[in-house]
Parts: structure tokens; sequence; C-alpha cells
């Protein structure tokens, strides 16, 4: 019963629970259960809460027992990356200054999961203040990825994106500023989506660089997220940045996966040296299964996304240092040092000395660098030229295809400690994601299969103009139409039924029979 | 170009960070290596490329100058570190000599 509803699709559950069929509360104590089972391993979560998510669950079967008609999630549980803020619910953002804190207030887009009828499950890790790709800077712990746990699984949202492939969770909500939703989800085999820029609140989530970040929907499948971007997308007054137009029909998008016809544009400069062998090859296999679809699959250069990387770490770590500044040690927080001697910026240089760690203290001194008078125009002015100029080139291609693609990362998932010396190896990682933020575009990375050297995951991303999210939908809808046919099943589920998969706990293909209403579980998956 | 650990402890200085002698001598040559890394995007752009500051083109936005429901004093209190008289209470601001 257990495993059988910890494999289902967020949309599958979401159907049984509005037929009644399984209750809210039976999914999330299943979830719950499975969170005690694996991850004092995994360590995907920094806050759980029976008693919180229970309540939540029990609210949401009330209202459908009363005839209430909820939206096509209610009843699921959502995992909750550590950035997002939960009224009188531990954040943290990963980082030990805000230990302890209790926001006064929640996110717009955890209002919105709450009245959808999502049920979350738990805070998810995180790098420190979203700055990492590899979860390797969270203050106070190091997610493994399900895949192998002594591997990183990816980074900022790590959490979350380890949370859904060891099945503790079936969706999650994460953040990207620079690849923080896209890589984790190429390296754990799940789908993460970043949409257009003002597609999604920043109400109430953390600020890195704000005008980079975005919110949005992390998955297992193409259609659980597109079902989970319908309801966090939308215009919100409490974010100036928001826009104000209709939500891209995502759904639908995700649902028809028809690429009849569609000018692919493979991005010529994200690709070659640097990139493993076993990532090009899968994502050339990629190519060719929307191809067989029916999709037209031509090379375009976007020459200025090379300089993507060093634009991205000037004028990221220029906003950090500014959006950084509120913890301050004064109206909430962590104080150290406030002995009646020392001033005012003696406590706050203290706290922040001993409540920030290594990576932010780099991007918070860079910036103050590159902002400094002498060398703004230098930096900081050189490095929004270049991002004028990666817009340009997005436009430029956008009137030749309609999406363009490449794959997410250039690696796979590398061993934890690798590259935590080296931070310019770690900031490759999102190499191929930058643009997109830079330009504000929509982008998602899909499942595309596992390297042959190595057995592990290797994403596909896909980025298309602003406010044209359902076209990623629609491209990974036929990818992973086309590619589970020739692989029997999903990614995770090859996981899930492996001999390395077995702690998950999840096998259906053996032993332990599915004690479950097995007529339902069928129709459930026609859906 | 080189950052030296002087440099740093000054930038450091002005970003409110206190920063033991360690983290000096381990973050001043990382940050060096940064820095140089991104320093060819100053090469890239002509004087005609015109900055963009933002992801998409914005306007500002005003919303109607109404009362409406805000935190309280005490919900804003709650997470303070130090609180005295139904106020945030802060660490003094001057110096002694001051």
């Amino acid at each position: 019963m257990s495993a059988e509803i910890l494999r289902a699709t967020a949309s599958e559950l979401g159907e049984r629970i509005a037929r009644r069929e399984l209750t809210a509360v039976e999914v999330t104590t299943a979830f719950l259960d499975q969170i005690e089972r694996v991850d004092d391993d995994v360590k995907a979560f920094l806050h759980v809460d029976r008693a919180w998510s229970l309540d939540q669950a029990r609210v949401v079967d009330a209202r459908l027992d009363a005839g209430e008609k909820l939206g096509p999630l209610a009843g699921v549980p959502i995992a909750v990356k550590d950035i997002f803020c939960t009224q009188g619910v531990p954040t943290t953002c990963g980082s030990k200054i805000l230990e302890g804190w209790l926001p006064p207030y929640n996110a717009t887009v955890i209002d919105r999961v709450r009245n959808a009828g999502l049920v979350m499950i738990g805070k998810a890790n995180m790098d420190e203040f979203a700055m990492g790709s590899s979860t390797e800077n969270s203050a106070f712990q190091v997610t493994g990825n399900p895949w192998d746990l002594e591997r990183i699984p990816g980074g900022s949202g790590g959490g979350s994106s380890a949370a859904l492939a060891s099945f503790q969770a079936p969706l999650a909500l994460g953040t990207d500023t620079g690849g923080s939703i896209r890589q984790p989800a190429a390296v754990t085999a799940t789908v993460g989506v970043k949409p257009t820029y003002g597609g999604t609140s920043r109400y109430g989530v953390i600020a890195m660089a704000s005008s980079l970040d975005q919110p949005g929907p992390c998955a297992r499948t193409v259609l659980d997220a597109a079902l989970l971007h319908e309801v966090i997308c939308g215009h919100d007054p409490m974010d100036s940045t928001s826009i104000d137009a209709p939500v891209p029909a995502v759904v639908d998008a995700a649902r028809s996966g028809d690429v009849r016809g569609l000018r692919i544009g493979v991005v010529k400069e994200l690709g070659g040296n640097g990139y493993a062998p076993g990532v090009e090859q899968r994502f050339r296999e990629a190519l060719d299964v929307l191809k067989a679809q029916g999709a037209e699959i031509v090379e375009v250069s976007c020459p200025h996304f090379k300089y993507g990387l060093g634009a991205y770490y000037l004028i990221m770590p220029s906003e950090v240092s500014s959006n950084l500044a509120r913890f301050d040690a004064m109206r909430y927080g962590l104080r150290v040092g406030d002995d009646g001697v020392n001033t005012v910026e003696d406590v706050m240089r203290l706290t922040r000395g001993a409540g920030f760690g290594d990576e932010v203290k780099r991007r918070i001194i860079i910036g103050t660098y590159a902002l400094s008078s002498g060398y703004y125009d230098a930096y900081y002015g050189s490095a929004q030229k270049v991002r004028r100029l990666i817009a340009e080139d997005f436009d430029a291609a956008f009137t030749q295809v309609d999406v363009l693609v490449s794959p997410s990362t250039p690696t796979t998932a590398f061993k934890q400690g690798e590259r935590t010396a080296d931070p310019l190896a770690m900031y490759m990682s999102d190499l191929c994601t930058i643009p997109s933020n830079m330009a504000g575009n929509a982008s998602a990375s899909f499942p595309c299969g596992l390297a042959p050297e190595d057995g592990l995951p290797v994403g596909f991303q896909v980025m298309a103009p602003v406010l044209a999210d359902d076209r990623l939908y629609r491209v990974g809808a036929a990818l992973e139409r086309g590619l589970e046919a020739s692989w029997g099943g999903s990614l995770l589920d090859q996981l899930a039924d492996s001999d390395a998969g077995a702690y998950l706990g999840v096998r259906t293909d053996v032993a332990t029979p599915p004690l479950a209403e097995p007529v339902e579980a069928s129709d459930a998956r026609e859906i | 170009m080189a950052l030296s650990p002087t440099d740093v402890a000054r930038l450091a200085r002005l970003a409110r960070i206190e920063l033991s002698d360690d983290e000096l001598a381990r973050l001043a040559p990382q940050l060096d290596v940064i820095l140089d890394a991104v320093a060819e995007v100053s090469q890239v752009a002509g004087p005609d490329v015109v900055p963009m500051t933002h992801a998409l083109p914005l306007t500002n936005v005003f919303r109607p100058d109404v009362v409406k429901p805000s935190l309280t004093p005490a919900q804003a209190l709650a997470m303070a570190p130090a609180e005295e008289d139904g106020r945030f209470r802060v660490p003094r601001i001057m110096d002694e000599e001051a």
C-alpha cells in the first residue's frame, strides 16, 4: 500500500483523493513514514513536524468530505525549500543567522499552495541563502543524492530534488537564481521548471539576487510540474515585478506533448570541451526522440552565452551584498557580542562573521568590491552590458526557432567534497542555466537518461521565450513519452526497483505485493 | 589585477563582516581567482551597448493609498533579539570617545 502511494504521481494521488479512494491523511502519513525511514540517510529535510502536516491534511479531508471542490492537487504533500517564509514554522534559508526564526507571514506561493489544498510535509535543505550548486553550503547538513548518497543532489535546491528522488515527497517548491531548480533536477532525474521572471511571486521568498530569483515547481513528472506551476503562477500585487498577464496554458501543453513542426534550436556554445561524454550522448539521443515525433532540429549560435557565467558572478554578488545587508542583528535572527560595550557596528560585524558561511561571505565581499567607487563601471556596469547582449542573443535565436535546448549542466552529480575548495569549479555547474536567469525567459530541465560511464542522471534543458512557458511543457512531455516508451518506465522507477535503490523501500517488482486496491490503481494510471 | 588580504579585510569591514586571520588567509586567494575569472567581462561590450538592469522592462507600480491590515507591534517584535518597552533594543550607536 505504502510503496504504491509513494511511487504514484502527484496527479494520480490528487485524482484518488478527489474520488475519496484515498484520504489526504493516509497519503500524508505514508510520506511522513517514508521520511522517517530514509531521511537519516538522505538528509533532505531541515524541519518535519508530523502534527503540523497531519493537521493540514485533516483540514483538506474535511473540506473535500463537505463536498468542496479544490484543485487537482488537493491533499497531495509537498516539500518546501527552506527559503519560503512559512508563518510560525521555522525558516532558516540554510543559515545559522536565521536558526530558530519563525516568520510572521507566509510567502504568496505558500498561501497559493495552501489554498489549493496541498499539504506541506517539511522544509527542505538548501545551500545557505541559495548560494551553491551542491547543497554542501547548508549550515546544517549535507544532503545525499538518492542515486548515490556520497554524491551531491545539486544545489541550491538539493533538499527538494533529493526528497523527490527518494520518494519522500511527490512535489516540491524551489527557487532558481542561476540554476537552483534546474541543476538539482538534472542530477536526480527529476523535473524542474524556472518560470518566466515575474511569472511567480517573490513575496516572502528570502531574497538572494532580486533581478534573477524566481520560484518554480519541482516534480517527478512533466504533468505534475505543470499542475503545480498552475497553482503557484499568476499576478501578485505584493511583488512589484509580478507580471499582470494570463498564465500560459502549461497543463494543456503537458497533456498534449505535440511537437510536430516545432523548431528546436541546439545552442552551439553549450557543449564540447568540459562536457561529460555521457551527458552529450544522452542529450543527442533525446534530440533524436524529439525529431522522431516531428520536431525540426537546427543548430543556433548564441555567441555571448559564454560570458554569462562571468557577468552572473558580478551581477548576482552585487545584488547579494545589498540584499543581505538586512541581516543586521537588530530586528530578528542571530545577535552576537551585545555585551553593553560593543557598538551597534561591532555587533553587526560579529554577528555576520559568526552567522554567515564561507560562500555567503565570498559573494558579499565580491559584490561590495564590484559596486565600489572606481570599480563600478569596469565590473557591475560591464556585466550589465553583457546581460543585454545575452538577452539579444535570445531574441535573435527566437526569431529562428521556437525553443532552445542544451544539456542542463555539463556533468552528472559529482562526489561530495570534490568541489568545495574550488569555488570556480563549483560555479561551472551553472554554465548552461545562467543565460535564462539573465534574460528572464522560461527554462526547464527534464530527465533524458543515465550517462553510460557512471550510470547517473542527465538533464535536458529547454529554454522558451518570455511568457511562453507552455512550450517547455510541450517539449518535456514529448521527451518523457518518447524516452519512457524506450526505457519501459521512468528513470526513478529504475532506481526504485534496483538494488542501489533498495534502501528506499519502494520496490514494486519483487516480494512485497501491493496491498492496495489494484482496480483503482490501474484506473488511476490511465489518467 | 590582484586582491590582497589587506583589500579583502577592508572590503569585509565595509560589508560589516568580521573575518578571522584564518578566514582571511583562506578567502583572499579564492576571491582573487574568482575576480580574475570574471574580469574578461569588461572586454566584451562596446560603449554603445545599453546596460540591462532587469530581466524584463518594468514600469513603476503604485497601489491605492489605503490602510490595510499589517503586523501588530507584538508580531513585529516576536523574533527580536532584544526588546524593551515595546521597541527593538539595539546596542549603543556611539563609541566611548565619541
